[in-house]
């Protein structure tokens, strides 16, 4: 019964996405203010019906309903409830209905904090966005519906992937969809600027916080999904520039550049017509990702069972609605001029560079994410574009841009950048050169080329955007949550520098065979096999390891790496056991009996490590504090004033 | 008006890679009916599952209508599909042939009392040759053969409901039941 | 600047990123595209000799033997018509079983055998690397029933 409530609702929310578009894009066209309002509405109806088929589909995840099929091919009795309502997004068909939720939250989010904005334009905004809903409810509808009854209902469940059944795994999908989803607001506010043939910049003030909102999600999201891969695929791996990765990590590439050209055209007016083809792209991206995950034409490990005919439907998707975009951008945007100047060392000559390099790596990324698809369809072999392609390609952008990003920070708009900055500027150069050359020496008992320049960029970028408070705080000015937010997201970007030069320079990884009693060196470490016992959890049995961990004989940890076998059968599953530590990880994942009495093991020494994911962070949290600054806020509520006196005075 | 080519630029790529994704999709190997379809089913005459000393083979079933299932214990998609596969063979008069795919007999005896069996016949396939003849790439699939004994149809993965009356059932009418 | 000037200029520094862009791919491509090969072409000599590339097959039934007492394994792939013997030192992935899907990396040795670097299973009982797929799906001919 509940499962066709969620159908119907599911219908009813199709019904209302459709309206939402009609009256919202037709109530603009037409000045038609209470159509435009009608769109309003859809918003919210269209919210209340998709929470409610979502609702629908938990509860039938914790209520064991095995005759739904995917219920039962998601989950098990013995699955515990926290996992059961996880497992709502451990597979296609509820993902999509957690897309579709993500998209009706945002739309009903800009709905209700925009109300400063021009009526028919946010009516525009709302509209679009209803289209894409629509796509979304139709896809479910015709190719993946959540609801579909097993007839007779089974005994009991498949059960959620083990791999999935983790705290990292269940909270990452959310995030991460609501990153993905959120640059559909950018979307949306673009396609109306170029519907209206807007010449002025007032949208790139919309769009900003909503943009940074959008992309806080996608980065803690994308950090999320690396710290789980290193602990829980057994490996020690945090990247492996995996297709689907790629798929989330080119949006958000495309996002940073965003954020940034945003700012250039709201102070300035400036790259009019590229920003709004950059807002395109983030959401056009995130649907790209959708399409190459879900579809079946890239291999992945991460990839969903493939189905042809969904395949087929989200292409068409994807060509409608990124098509179109692409069509208005090419109808509309001519239009658009900028007439301003700017010298070589201001900040907008900066901002440039920070998105030529970041479309540089992406669309690089992008090849090489294609290539293998390209090489298939013309015949030409089948390849796999292997992970040392895309670090060189996505590195020798990234050297560049993080020197400039130390720069840029300090750069004045329209002039060029001189007077006390600059000379701050090449003390903490040289400063920085100089401990990046001692942490090598000193810490790890070597100096490389390529490693000194990583630390140093690292430390360059987080001296740098320290130095801006000081300076500000020595002047007594004050420190606005944009500027603040600025600092700490690249402070952020700096840490997670020095973490990935670091593993990538230090880390030592050893695959070995002992048997209780003996031991194995990684780095300076000696990893002792002491016991070996059969342990069990609530819905699973294994074997664990006890390794001690000791360095110049003192004993530092114990890890407890683990190798499980879930109750509801498949493949054994690897526990890595991990030693956290201010400056390195130490890793132990526990492989297969040898036999003799021996066991494989994989050691690994990973130095700074933690910091990728804690630098990733801050970058969200400076993201969130630049979305919420007051000139965000106070504007708009200057502007509600002023709107309303307007209103006042037309109603007279 | 004239339109300066950069702004055409991204829709005329992006056309270009909806193009190769087109291509790419119909180039995906689970779009490939098998090229059995239409022709002769392969023969095969393997020991019955459940009694080495008996043989299970195509001859048994020719001149009517019959399903070939392709199944093991192993197999996850199978014990999804099972369900649905006692549910065809109760409200079908075609009988229903498994072929149990490179498995342990003494596991699919169990399975089988356990969950139950659909089957008129289980043939075991131990080595795997017999799938190899049918062009079978993974568990489960399933198999429709007429009353000529040709291969009309085969579906690929774990067979639903949905499936059976869309693909399979129109193919039983015109040959009439049992 | 005089706009045209700066016109110039623009088209010529994308030009030039383009091109820089380019060179970095063509140069990032070289030894990082891994071909995939079956059994069957590596038996018939089209795998390189000299270089990485991928092979992929079903593990046979009973061809896994493990060195007692160290990281060596040595398992055969095949594609049921012709196989490849494959080495392979370290940890296998969780999903590696016999009689099922796998995908290896690694380079040919003189002696006709596949040294692995790194060796992938298929991440779900049903699902077939997309090649190894497309590779067993090769029509062959019906065989005589024993």
């Amino acid at each position: 019964m509940i499962p066709e409530i969620g159908h119907f609702a599911l219908i009813l929310a199709l019904l209302l996405a459709i309206a939402q578009s009609i009256f919202g894009l037709g109530g603009a066209a037409r000045h038609h203010a209470a159509w435009m309002a009608a769109g309003r509405s859809a918003v919210v109806g269209q919210f209340v019906f998709v929470a409610v088929a979502f609702g629908a589909l938990v509860h039938a995840f914790v209520q064991r309903d095995f005759s739904v099929l995917y219920v039962a091919m998601n989950s098990n009795s013995q699955l515990p409830v926290y996992f059961r309502v996880a497992a709502v997004w451990g597979g296609h068909e509820g993902s999509l209905l957690l897309w579709s939720l993500c998209l009706a939250a945002w739309s009903l989010a800009v709905t209700g904090f925009s109300t400063s904005l021009d009526g028919p334009f946010r009516s525009r905004v709302i509209g679009i966005l209803g289209l894409i809903s629509i796509g979304f409810q139709l896809f479910m509808l015709t190719t993946s519906n959540p609801f579909e009854r097993l007839v007779p209902a089974a005994a009991d469940g498949q059960d959620l992937n083990p791999l999935l059944q983790d705290f990292a795994l269940t909270v990452h999908p959310p995030i991460l969809y609501l990153g993905y989803v959120g640059f559909a607001v950018a979307f949306a506010f673009a396609c109306a600027t170029l519907l209206e043939g807007r010449l002025d910049a007032a949208w790139a003030r919309w769009t900003r916080p909503w943009t940074l909102a959008a992309w806080l999600f996608l980065t803690v999201g994308i950090a999320l999904g690396s710290w789980w891969a290193y602990y829980e695929l057994g490996w020690g791996g945090w990247w492996f520039w995996d297709p689907v990765e790629n798929a989330s990590f080119m949006p958000w590439l495309a996002g940073t550049a965003l954020i940034h050209s945003l700012a250039v055209t709201e102070k300035r007016g400036l790259f009019k017509s590229w920003t709004l083809l950059l807002a395109v792209s983030a959401f056009s991206l995130s649907l790209l990702g959708t399409f190459l995950v879900r579809s079946g034409v890239l291999i992945s490990v991460h990839a969903f069972a493939t189905d042809p005919a969904r395949g087929i439907f989200i292409l068409g998707f994807l060509t409608a609605v990124v098509g179109g975009a692409l069509l208005l951008y090419a109808w509309r945007a001519p239009r658009l001029k900028s007439a301003a100047g700017f010298e070589a060392t201001s900040r907008e000559s900066f901002l440039l560079f920070n998105n030529v390099f970041l479309i540089a790596a992406l669309g690089l990324i992008l090849l090489g994410t294609l290539y293998p698809l390209f090489m298939d369809a013309l015949e030409l072999g089948k390849i796999t574009v292997g992970p040392p392609y895309f670090e060189l390609v996505f590195l020798v952008p990234m050297l560049p841009l993080l020197a400039l990003v130390g720069v840029g920070m300090h750069a004045a708009w329209k002039r060029g950048l001189l007077g006390s900055a600059r000379n701050r500027l090449f003390i903490i150069a040289g400063s920085v050169l100089a401990a990046a050359l001692i942490i090598g020496a000193a810490g790890y008992g070597e100096i490389r080329p390529l490693t000194t320049i990583g630390f140093a960029l690292a430390l360059w970028v987080m001296a740098t955007a320290i130095a801006i408070p000081v300076a500000r705080l020595r002047a007594r000015l004050p420190i606005p949550g944009a500027v603040l937010g600025m600092v700490i997201a690249h402070f952020g970007l700096g840490l997670t520098t020095l973490g990935i030069t670091g593993v990538q320079s230090f880390k030592v990884e050893k695959d070995v065979a002992l048997a209780v009693g003996e031991a194995a060196a990684v780095a300076d470490y000696d990893f002792r096999l002491i016991a070996l016992r059969d342990v069990q959890g609530p819905n699973f049995v294994g074997v664990q390891a006890d390794v001690v961990v000791s360095r110049a004989g003192e004993p530092i940890a114990t890890l407890h790496p683990q190798k499980r076998q879930y109750n509801s059968g498949g493949n054994p599953m690897t526990e890595a056991g991990i030693e956290v530590g201010a400056a390195r990880d130490l890793f132990a994942a526990l492989g297969d009996d040898l036999g003799q009495g021996r066991w494989s093991l994989r050691l690994q020494y990973k130095p700074l490590i933690r910091y990728i994911w804690f630098g990733a962070l801050l970058i969200a949290l400076g993201g969130g504090l630049a979305a919420l600054d007051r000139r965000y806020r106070r504007s708009a509520e200057a502007r509600a004033a002023a709107a309303a006196s307007t209103a006042t005075a037309r109603a007279q | 008006m004239r339109v300066p080519l950069r702004f055409v630029l991204p829709a005329i790529v992006f056309a270009g890679l909806v193009v190769f994704f087109f291509i790419g999709l119909r180039l995906n190997p689970g779009e490939i009916q098998s090229p059995l379809v239409g022709k002769a089913a392969p023969a095969f005459a393997l020991e019955s599952l459940g009694d080495p000393t008996r043989q299970v083979g195509s001859a048994d079933f020719a001149g009517r209508p019959w399903l070939l299932n392709v199944w093991a214990t192993w197999c996850a998609g199978c014990r999804d599909e099972h369900e649905t596969l006692m549910a065809i063979t109760r409200q079908n008069r075609l009988p229903m042939v498994g072929l149990n795919w490179r498995d342990d007999r003494a596991l699919a005896l169990r399975w089988l009392d356990q969950l139950g069996n659909p089957y008129v016949a289980v043939a075991f396939d131990h080595d795997g040759r017999t799938a190899i003849d049918w062009g079978v790439y993974g568990a489960p699939e399933t198999f429709l053969i007429g009353a000529d004994g040709r291969v009309l149809r085969k579906h690929i993965g774990a067979i639903t409901m949905a499936v059976w009356e869309r693909d399979f059932a129109p193919l039983l009418a015109p040959q009439g039941e049992g | 600047m005089i706009p045209r000037r700066r016109r110039l200029l623009a088209v010529t520094a994308i030009v030039a990123g383009v091109a820089a862009a380019t060179t970095l791919a063509m140069l990032a491509f070289e030894d990082n595209l891994l071909y995939f090969y079956n059994p069957t072409q590596v038996h018939a000599g089209q795998a390189p000799t000299d270089r990485m590339f991928r092979i992929g097959g079903m593990v046979t039934e009973g061809s896994v033997q493990r060195t007692e007492g160290t990281l060596k394994i040595r398992f055969v792939v095949t594609d049921y018509r012709e196989s490849i013997p494959v080495n392979y030192e370290g940890l296998l992935p969780d999903l590696f079983r016999e009689g099922q899907g796998v995908i290896a990396h690694g380079r040919l040795t003189d002696t006709g055998e596949f040294v692995a670097s790194e060796v992938l299973a298929k991440h779900d009982e049903n699902y077939m690397p997309p090649e190894v797929a497309e590779s067993l799906h090769m029509p062959t001919p019906a065989r005589p029933t024993t």
